[in-house]
């Protein structure tokens, strides 16, 4: 294993998350405490509660895990497709490095950066809505599955993009519609049955549903399968990111 | 001896079908340095990139420093430094950062004395502190090149390295590349200045069109194919060549002044005797004669337009 050869990338990584600390954490720490002002405080305040939760506490596992997505597949594919727009990815071919050191390198560096953004997050929304953290332990554990299996995402799609505007496509056109509906703002026992059948076949409500588990101990489906669906995307991911390596698709002609 | 650089009937053909090596073979001695010359396209960068591991090769065997490139290839790669062609480097790093990240990337535990000679060596310690963005090209160009030294390869591959820059930068850089060789580096080097081969080269491999047309000793190889030129500042202007040196390879410059006797090196002075006694036996006086022999460069010429 070549130790000095991860540890180069992550630091690599990690320090280009200090130079850009505006765009890498103030920036989603002030868009989502917008959405704590606006969603939790000033209209939540006029909400009913929901499965017995205040709407500005039943908000913030989903408000978090919006970050938490955004965060991991823009820092895993910005990290993989700078050296490709910049022609140092050279470096990385030609270095003693396995593709598992290469994606421990960068996928850890963006997940590192996503539980750090979320736990600021968190920290941030106790200045505006009172919360309780009922399983911390899974709480946990889901911030850091979450952020792998997305970071490792991001990291396909770094791969894939042969452009800038390819790199913004997945997250805006894809996840962010995905979050939204995927029960972030609301239960989805709120929507009418079809509309329930239908958010079942998106991923993120597993998501989200899980981690308000961990705080109040409710959700949408249980949680044993929302960990069992992040683990099957996750492994998705590892196979995909096996392929890409194995075949050089978008790395080596 | 073993070569640090075994390539075995490789073959590359890219996705759309072209084919950008065609069965090479070539060895590459421990200590040499090695210059390959060809034409735009004609395969150099695809080579190195396949040894480096940047290209995956469609068949054949490659070895560097004894192990294979894909089986053993972190054996292989430790060995390898490698300075592409591109300046391609982080702008926002700091020179120190960027050097040592390359050592941690290539395996190798931080030794800040071995990079600050590095960047010594290459008047680069002044500018540690300073990101990469705000280095001229010719600085750019020596971070490549400390980058590719930093993890101590004992193979090292210049693309096309003084490209772009000045007359003493390039100097510099030869004068370094001599340095690594006496440290027993083994050096491989495509360029365009043939200046560049001849002034440094030990060996010359010629590639055209995705094949190795020739590899030879450098002296040899310019005594072998390297021409000859008599030049004859004559007393009296001719109007055309005289009858009796027709059959000579000999012209005549524009103004007449000038006759212009070209020969093989290996050839010696034989044909030169008998053009003189010729021009003696034709009351042809001449007044001063010098001789000059093929560049490198008319060489590679030569040879890539056959």
């Amino acid at each position: 294993m070549n130790y000095y050869g991860i540890r180069a990338i992550y630091r690599f990584e990690m320090a280009r998350m200090r130079r850009t600390l505006m765009q890498s954490v103030a920036s989603p720490v002030i868009s989502t405490c917008l959405y704590f002002v606006v969603f939790g405080s000033a209209i939540g305040s006029r909400m009913g509660e929901i499965d017995n939760i205040s709407y500005g506490a039943f908000i913030i596992p989903g408000l978090v895990m919006l970050s938490l997505l955004m965060q991991s597949i823009s820092n895993a594919s910005f990290g993989i497709y700078m050296p490709k727009f910049s022609g140092t990815i050279y470096e990385v071919l030609s270095a003693p490095v396995s593709y598992v050191e290469v994606v421990l390198g960068y996928v850890g560096a963006a997940a590192t950066k996503s539980v750090i953004l979320g736990l600021i997050i968190l920290a941030t929304a106790r200045l505006f809505v009172d919360y309780d953290v009922l399983h911390p332990f899974w709480m946990f554990a889901f911030l850091v599955l979450t952020s792998i299996t997305f970071s490792l995402f991001g990291f396909i799609i770094g791969i894939w993009a042969d452009g800038f505007e390819k790199l913004q496509i997945v997250p805006m056109m894809i996840v962010t519609p995905l979050v939204f509906l995927g029960g972030t703002f609301y239960s989805i026992d709120m929507l009418p049955d079809v509309w329930q059948t239908i958010s079942l076949f998106n991923p993120v409500v597993y998501l989200i549903s899980g981690f308000r588990w961990a705080f109040y101990g409710v959700s949408d489906v249980h949680v044993g399968i929302s960990v069992g669906m992040t683990l099957m995307f996750l492994t998705a991911c590892m196979i995909t990111i096996w392929w890409i390596f194995r075949t050089g698709y978008r790395l080596r002609s | 001896m073993q070569p640090d650089i075994s390539v075995k009937h490789l073959n590359k053909v890219y996705a759309d079908g072209f084919q950008a090596l065609k069965d090479i073979n070539l060895d590459i001695t421990p200590g040499e340095i090695f210059a390959l010359l060809g034409p735009n396209g004609a395969g150099k960068t695809t080579l190195i990139s396949i040894i480096c591991g940047i290209v995956n090769k469609s068949s054949g065997d490659v070895q560097a420093a004894g192990y294979d490139i894909v089986r053993d290839y972190r054996k292989a790669r430790e060995s390898i430094g490698l300075v592409p062609q591109e300046l391609n480097t982080d702008a926002f790093e700091t020179v120190w950062d960027a050097v040592s990240f390359s050592r941690g990337l290539f395996g190798k535990a931080p030794k800040p004395a071995h990079i600050e000679k590095v960047l010594k060596d290459l008047s680069l310690w002044d500018k540690r502190n300073n990101r990469i963005m705000s280095l001229s090209g010719g600085m750019k160009r020596r971070v490549m090149i400390a980058k590719a030294l930093s993890h101590e390869p004992r193979i090292l591959f210049l693309d096309e390295p003084t490209a772009g820059v000045d007359v003493e930068l390039r100097r510099d850089m030869w004068e370094m590349v001599r340095k690594l060789r006496e440290n027993g580096v083994t050096i491989i080097l495509t360029t365009h200045y043939i200046e560049e081969a001849e002034e440094m080269a030990d060996r010359i491999g010629v590639i055209r069109q995705g094949e190795i047309i020739l590899v030879e000793d450098k002296d040899r190889l310019m005594s072998k194919l390297g021409k000859k030129e008599l030049r004859l500042q004559l007393q009296h202007p001719l109007e055309k060549v005289p009858g009796e040196l027709v059959l000579e390879p000999v012209e005549l410059s524009e103004d007449g002044y000038e006759l212009i006797y070209t020969f093989d090196s290996q050839q010696e002075q034989a044909g030169v005797a008998r053009l003189l006694r010729l021009l003696g036996d034709m009351g042809i006086d001449y007044r001063d004669l010098r001789t000059r022999e093929s560049s490198l460069e008319e060489i590679f010429v030569g040879l890539v337009h056959e």
